[in-house]
């Protein structure tokens, strides 16, 4: 019998998760939706920051959430890197999306077996002192593994909105994603523009990678369980709209967890791709699209 | 002299390997190479929609998996002959693909890859939930007792995957030289160019992937007998996703025998390679040998071939 004190657990629960899913997703929302690059990668360099994220915490006992601070700058770099590589190789012979996609993909099995060749198939995990407990309100318990996560991740997605729509730079992203040729007539360097945004994409990928080890224990190929979540809420949320995609990721996370409760979780996977066929069969352009 | 007509190759390579399967002593090439002919099948498959019209299909495990699995609710039922199986695994996958296709090819194709990517996913998640055919434990499946005119169970696997080999490289052949194919070339390089052309691009991207999901079911539907064990990671696993994409790459995208020197090249090597290495390193070979081919040589072997006759033909032309 599913009782309201259940149900009502889901949805806290699904918040939660939903704020989380809001981390996991913002670096799609910034390459796919205002950059036009289909970084199916996204999950698995996620995994990549969980791991990160786990040496950090065991080789020198530092908190996962300090670690993935300190590798966000690295992450940034590579995402420096890999979009000069597909700047030269696919955009500028203007051939990007299909062997862009190819490539991608090719990324992500290359990743996915450095990493199971370097830690195997066992689950890792890291230990910190919020990991146990939970905090308990009158009918819910909050497990603080997910609190904080939570808390992190808006604080993430705050600072990006704010980003975007306050500094500088943040406002050149947002242009070249409006219109690129159009600023390009301004002079102004569109590519580097778009680089540090791809940068910051992946960056948010180091991030949302700690957030990730701290709610579940994680594996290599995890993953790929992200790829059709994170595509999902970005369509859902309107494709590069931040505000969109939080909204979105909270709707995603209720409902995959209200579905965990009454079917069982095994069903959740299930979710994400309905969402994203009913989006696009009802109403292409998402919830804040344009 | 007249021209010997190129849908001769394939028949005369089909008769040279089925020969060839009868004279070795060793089952084990045969056991090996019928991978590499459901390899040439997938790719094949692949190319149909991915190679010719430029939509990218990440879901291939998805066609294969109903297959797969098509047969093994066949199996429990009433156990039909094989063929049967593969008919009906060939029927349900297209309907996939159409469904599929209708709803995210209207869009932009990026949405269709993503779909796709999500759909082997959802699937296998259905599947897990399945206790019929198993669930995550999988499903342990009796090969039927040998049949008459074959040495083995698994000679009879290979015919009939030679077979499906044939046929989908004919099928691909006939779809590239049709006014499909020109249509689909047109698709590709300029969508919105075709369209305003009369090309009827929507019926022509739903039809290709019909026949391609179509016949990556029918490659899935005789692995459980060849197999004997099915589990939802065997059948579902990315290896198929992302080999059916690297081999029509690696071999080039716009022929039809692009897909087919892709697949048995690596398929062979990835053959080798899991013997002689690790299953894990085979993988990473593939992946290294697909963003090398696409930074590097975006035609693969085809257009490598391709490039040095032109050269050579300028140079004679002098």
């Amino acid at each position: 019998m599913v009782t309201f004190n259940l149900l009502f657990n889901a949805v806290v629960t699904g918040v939660l998760l939903g704020g989380f899913y809001a981390a996991v997703t913002v670096g799609i929302t910034i390459a796919f939706g205002m950059l036009d690059i289909v970084n199916i990668a996204h999950p698995v360099f996620i995994i990549m920051g969980s791991f990160v994220a786990y040496i950090v915490n065991r080789k020198l006992g530092l908190d996962p959430l300090l670690s993935v601070i300190l590798g966000a700058p690295l992450f940034f770099l590579v995402g420096v890197a890999i979009f000069q590589f597909y700047h030269a190789a696919f955009e500028k012979s203007g051939k990007g999306s299909l062997r862009g996609l190819a490539f991608f993909f090719g990324i992500l099995f290359v990743i996915e077996v450095t990493l199971l060749l370097a830690f195997g198939v066992d689950y890792r995990l890291v230990q910190t002192s919020y990991i146990g407990p939970n905090i308990g309100f009158e009918h819910i318990d909050l497990p603080l593994r997910m609190v904080i996560p939570f808390v992190g991740s808006m604080a993430l997605v705050t600072g990006l909105h704010l980003f975007f729509s306050r500094t500088f730079i943040g406002r050149a992203i947002m242009a070249v994603a409006q219109d690129e040729f159009a600023l390009s007539l301004m002079a102004v360097d569109t590519v580097t523009v778009r680089q540090l945004a791809f940068g910051v994409a992946i960056a948010t990928a180091a991030i949302a990678g700690g957030f990730l080890i701290v709610i579940q224990p994680v594996d290599p190929s995890l993953g790929r369980e992200y790829i059709g979540r994170v595509f999902a809420i970005c369509v859902l949320g309107g494709l590069g709209s931040i505000p969109g995609t939080v909204i979105a990721a909270l709707i995603l996370g209720i409902v995959e967890t209200i579905t965990s409760t009454l079917f069982g979780a095994s069903w959740a996977p299930a979710v994400s791709f309905a969402a994203l066929l009913l989006t696009l069969a009802i109403r292409p352009s998402g919830i804040m699209g344009r | 002299m007249t021209r010997i007509p190129s849908w001769i190759w394939p028949i005369v390579a089909a008769a040279l390997v089925f020969i060839a399967s009868r004279v070795v002593t060793n089952e084990y090439y045969v056991f090996a190479g019928y991978v590499v002919l459901q390899y040439v099948v997938l790719a094949s498959a692949w190319n149909i929609l991915g190679g010719y019209s430029g939509y990218v299909n990440f879901g291939s495990a998805a066609f294969f998996a109903i297959g797969a699995y098509g047969t093994v609710v066949l199996d429990k039922l009433w156990q039909p002959p094989l063929v049967l199986s593969i008919f009906l695994a060939g029927v349900v996958a297209s309907l996939v693909g159409l469904v599929t296709a209708y709803l995210t090819l209207r869009l932009r194709g990026v949405f269709f890859a993503i779909a796709t990517l999500a759909l082997a996913i959802v699937l296998q998640t259905l599947v897990m939930n399945w206790d019929y055919v198993g669930g995550p434990l999988g499903y342990y499946c009796m090969r039927p007792s040998s049949i008459i005119g074959f040495p083995s169970y698994v000679h009879y696997l290979f015919v009939v995957m030679l077979v499906l080999a044939l046929v989908a490289v004919l099928v691909a052949r006939a779809i590239k030289l049709s006014f499909i194919g020109h249509g689909l070339a047109a698709i590709r390089d300029n969508e919105l160019a075709a369209e305003c052309c009369g090309v009827p691009t929507l019926r022509l991207k739903v039809f290709a992937t019909m026949i391609s999901g179509a016949l990556m079911g029918m490659a899935g539907a005789p692995f459980p007998y060849y197999i004997t064990y099915l589990d939802p990671n065997s059948a579902f696993s990315l290896a198929y996703g992302i080999n059916s994409i690297a081999m029509p790459l690696i071999g080039g995208m716009t022929h039809w025998i692009g897909p087919v020197i892709g697949a048995v090249l690596l398929a062979l090597i990835q053959q080798v390679a899991t013997v002689t290495i690790s299953s894990e390193l085979n993988m990473m070979i593939v992946g290294g040998l697909l963003i090398s081919f696409i930074t590097l040589a975006p035609n693969g072997i085809v257009g490598l071939f391709e490039q040095y006759r032109q050269r050579k033909h300028q140079c004679a032309g002098r």
